[in-house]
């Protein structure tokens, strides 16, 4: 799993900013997973932990834990890719209530 | 070794004796003869980089973002419409800080639809953050990719090396081409701080607040501004090693001269033999050709033309509703100084009109007739 307690970099002046933006915090702190309108859920019953759903999911928010996949619902944001992708059709995408 | 070759092979032997390790590209005339050397170059080994075939100048540059930010030195030519087309990624390079090279041919933007040469479409990109040389000859084309990569490579800053379509892409020239070891000393591979790799993974051009922002583009423009010395220096060491200066202005005949021609690209050259008749003439005249126009050459372009009489800039583009884009660039570079000359503005050789010896006797019969330049811009050459 991806460390969880991120934080985010604030820099006090330009001379110790790389010239470049790159991992600096930034993604780890903004949980995108808040923009979420349906969640992926497993169904761990019919899954083959064959991976796919992990290699698919573009953020990525899919960890395997165990040799099962686990979905990071900090990150998630319900695209639905795994669920089509998924052989088994394991994965349900269901609407968040807020 | 000395061979004939096109402005645009030159252009492919200045990426292929950098030993670019990455060139995405996508055909446009005037540009295609560029990168189908480079794709031979690559098929038959002479050259070892991956050629990326894409679907438009948008992947193309977006291609070589990837390649480099992955520590590839890595190249790509386009023109007009294809330089248009990848706007938005020039703004993705320079950001990012990715020391790209490109190839741009001067075309003039449809419509009407040309192949031929003028600026507006580089000059287009003057505010994406890139580095900007107009070449003049096949053999400055060559060398001054090879210049790029180390200057854009130094400041991580990427650059565009700019030649006239037909008058120079397809125009055939002798130029001596650099033995392969002395550009490697020139040269050396590129090796950036930080880069993509899956031994230290990190995530590139991520949201930026308004707490970074800010700070991410003054870096910029302050790597920008050691780019003259940068270029200056580079480019007198390229002559240890190469015999040929290069540097961010070319100046003739200025020293004693009380009128300057102020040209960039090939204009700048044809410059050179209008100066040579009005001398024959008694005119002290002289050419001032701009080579480096981003990061442009304030002090240079202050020290040439802080002691004429009269400054004459031919622009082969307009920022319509304004002026020649050379000409503003001139003016605000005077703008205030002590002994300034009226400068006048001239646009001439739009769409590939031939800008001759004659326009420019045509420009020095004007300014020399005043004293102040009273018009926003006088046109040379057009049927009125």
């Amino acid at each position: 799993m991806r460390p969880k307690k991120a934080n985010k970099i604030v820099f006090k002046s330009a001379e110790e900013m790389p010239l470049m933006i790159c991992s600096v915090g930034h993604q780890t702190h903004n949980l995108t997973g808040a923009w979420r309108n349906i969640r992926p859920e497993i169904d761990r019953a019919n899954c083959v932990q064959c991976g796919i759903c992990w290699k698919f999911c573009p953020e990525p928010s899919i960890d395997v834990v165990d040799g099962w996949p686990v979905v990071d619902y900090d990150y998630c944001k319900g695209c639905g890719i795994c669920a089509e992708e998924c052989p088994q059709k394991c994965i349900v995408m269901v609407e968040e209530r807020k | 070794m000395k061979k004939v070759m096109m402005g645009n092979h030159a252009l492919s032997y200045g990426a292929m004796l950098s030993r670019s390790q990455v060139i995405a590209a996508y055909p446009i005339t005037p540009q295609t003869q560029v990168v189908e050397l480079l794709s031979e170059m690559c098929a038959d080994g002479s050259l070892d980089a991956k050629f990326i075939k894409v679907e438009s100048e948008h992947s193309a540059m977006a291609a070589c973002i990837g390649s480099s930010v992955a520590g590839a030195r890595s190249f790509t030519a386009t023109s007009a419409q294809g330089l248009a087309l990848m706007h938005e990624m020039l703004h993705w390079a320079s950001g990012g800080r990715h020391p790209i090279v490109m190839g741009n041919i001067n075309r003039s933007m449809a419509p009407g639809w040309s192949i031929w040469t003028d600026q507006n479409d580089s000059l287009s990109e003057r505010d994406t953050g890139w580095m900007q040389y107009y070449c003049a000859s096949n053999q400055e084309v060559l060398d001054t990719v090879i210049q790029a990569f180390k200057v854009s490579e130094a400041l991580m800053i990427p650059g565009m090396v700019i030649l006239d379509a037909f008058a120079l892409s397809h125009t055939y020239e002798v130029v001596d081409v650099p033995d392969q070891a002395a550009v490697d000393a020139y040269l050396p591979p590129f090796k950036p701080e930080i880069r993509l790799t899956p031994t230290d993974p990190r995530a590139f051009g991520g949201l930026t607040g308004s707490e970074h922002y800010m700070e991410l583009r003054y870096k910029l423009q302050k790597d920008m501004e050691k780019a003259p010395a940068l270029i200056e220096e580079t480019g007198r060491e390229f002559e240890q090693a190469f015999g040929r200066n290069l540097g961010l202005i070319d100046a003739y005949r200025c020293d004693d001269a009380d009128f300057v021609f102020v040209t960039s690209g090939t204009a700048g050259f044809t410059a050179r033999a209008a100066v040579d008749e009005l001398r024959q003439s008694g005119v002290k005249a002289g050419n001032l050709r701009i080579k480096v126009f981003r990061p442009f050459p304030f002090a240079k372009v202050r020290e040439v033309l802080g002691k004429v009489k009269r400054a004459a800039v031919v622009d082969r583009n307009c920022s319509y509703g304004a002026h020649g884009i050379f000409y503003q660039e001139v003016k605000s570079a005077l703008y205030g100084q002590a002994g300034a000359p009226p400068v006048f503005g001239y646009i001439a050789g739009l769409g590939g009109r031939d800008i001759t010896v004659d326009s420019f006797k045509e420009v020095a019969a004007h300014a020399r007739a005043k004293d102040r330049a009273d018009e926003e811009i006088v046109w040379i050459g057009v049927k009125k």
